[in-house]
């Protein structure tokens, strides 16, 4: 039952946030989706990435775009669409939507332990990690040792975007 | 009705002199304790970042500048992937293969690859704080 009225505010502000003509209450009605985002991950025992779109899709990711706002106007101008365009929009759309639901219909069933996701490596690392690691926290785990060139490739990317932001944003500040 | 500054207002001024050491606190305890429940570097940094980010907000880029400069935000966003980097090579100095933490001179491999994960994570996290503050410095403007 909250799972539904999450999923329905979910919709409900990606909505007013594409509809709003104030690109400030855009701005928040985005960290709204991202806090209740946060709660679906929670519902879904990922604590863990909860947290990341807690701390980094509600906070840091609405002050730079509030940032970045500071820089143009913070009023939408208005531009109408041709009905013919609207049409070929909706066509897309409708396509594309119809493709992604196509799509999960092959996917196993929520909880389903016989899931490719939950028979493959799964086991080991739920299993042995804590001997093997040493850190009790199987998501750690896997991120700073088992995948540890993929985080450090996720952090050497991290830095390669504030170097770009400085190669073309540099002024005195 | 004078103009006043958008940095002069003493509630919000004092409730960010409050608040910050806080946040601060809290990011390092996040980033110390990836290892035990949820959060991590990543989470840390960007806490750590994003407190430091609301100082600027009240104070202002220049006040900001003071307490971080250009220089210092640069290096930190570098000095975090050295830090990561480094502890790959130290491992391959101990003998092991590149981040294998297991070989690192420890009384056990779990005692290694707790430490070495804990390294890792401050680094992380050094490297995305670092980053954020400097988007913000660049990207944000000055109120007037």
């Amino acid at each position: 039952m909250i799972d539904f009225a999450l999923l329905f505010f979910l919709v409900v502000c990606a909505v007013a946030a594409i509809q709003m003509r104030d690109l400030l209450s855009s701005i928040m009605l985005l960290g709204i989706y991202s806090f209740i985002m946060a709660v679906v991950w929670t519902r879904l025992n990922a604590v863990d990435v909860a947290f990341t779109e807690a701390s980094v899709g509600a906070g840091i990711t609405t002050i730079l775009l509030i940032a970045a706002l500071s820089r143009t106007r913070r009023m939408e101008t208005k531009q109408c669409v041709p009905p013919a365009n609207l049409l070929i929009y909706g066509t897309v759309i409708l396509l594309t939507s119809a493709v992604l639901l196509y799509g999960t219909l092959d996917m196993p069933t929520y909880g389903d332990p016989g899931a490719p996701a939950h028979s493959h490596v799964a086991p080991r690392y739920l299993e042995k990690s804590y001997e093997e690691v040493g850190v009790p926290n199987v998501v750690t785990a896997v991120l700073a040792s088992y995948r540890g060139y993929d985080t450090l490739g996720e952090t050497t990317v991290i830095f390669g975007a504030g170097i770009c932001v400085i190669l073309l944003l540099r002024r005195k500040i | 009705m004078s103009e006043r500054s958008a940095y002069e207002h003493v509630i919000k001024r004092a409730m960010t002199k409050l608040l910050v050491p806080f946040i601060q606190l809290f990011a390092f305890y996040v980033i110390a304790h990836g290892d035990i429940g949820p959060g991590g570097g990543f989470q840390g940094g960007v806490i750590l970042g994003a407190g430091f980010i609301l100082y600027v907000i009240t104070f202002g880029m220049n006040e900001g500048r003071k307490r971080i400069s250009r220089i210092t935000s640069d290096l930190l966003s570098a000095a975090g992937v050295l830090v990561y980097a480094t502890v790959g090579f130290v491992c391959m100095a101990a003998g092991g293969h590149y981040l294998e933490y297991a070989a690192l001179p420890f009384s056990s491999p779990q005692l290694a690859g707790h430490l070495a994960i804990f390294v890792i994570e401050l680094g992380v996290g050094i490297t995305v704080a670092g980053v954020m503050i400097t988007l913000y410095f660049l990207i944000g403007r000055e109120l007037k």
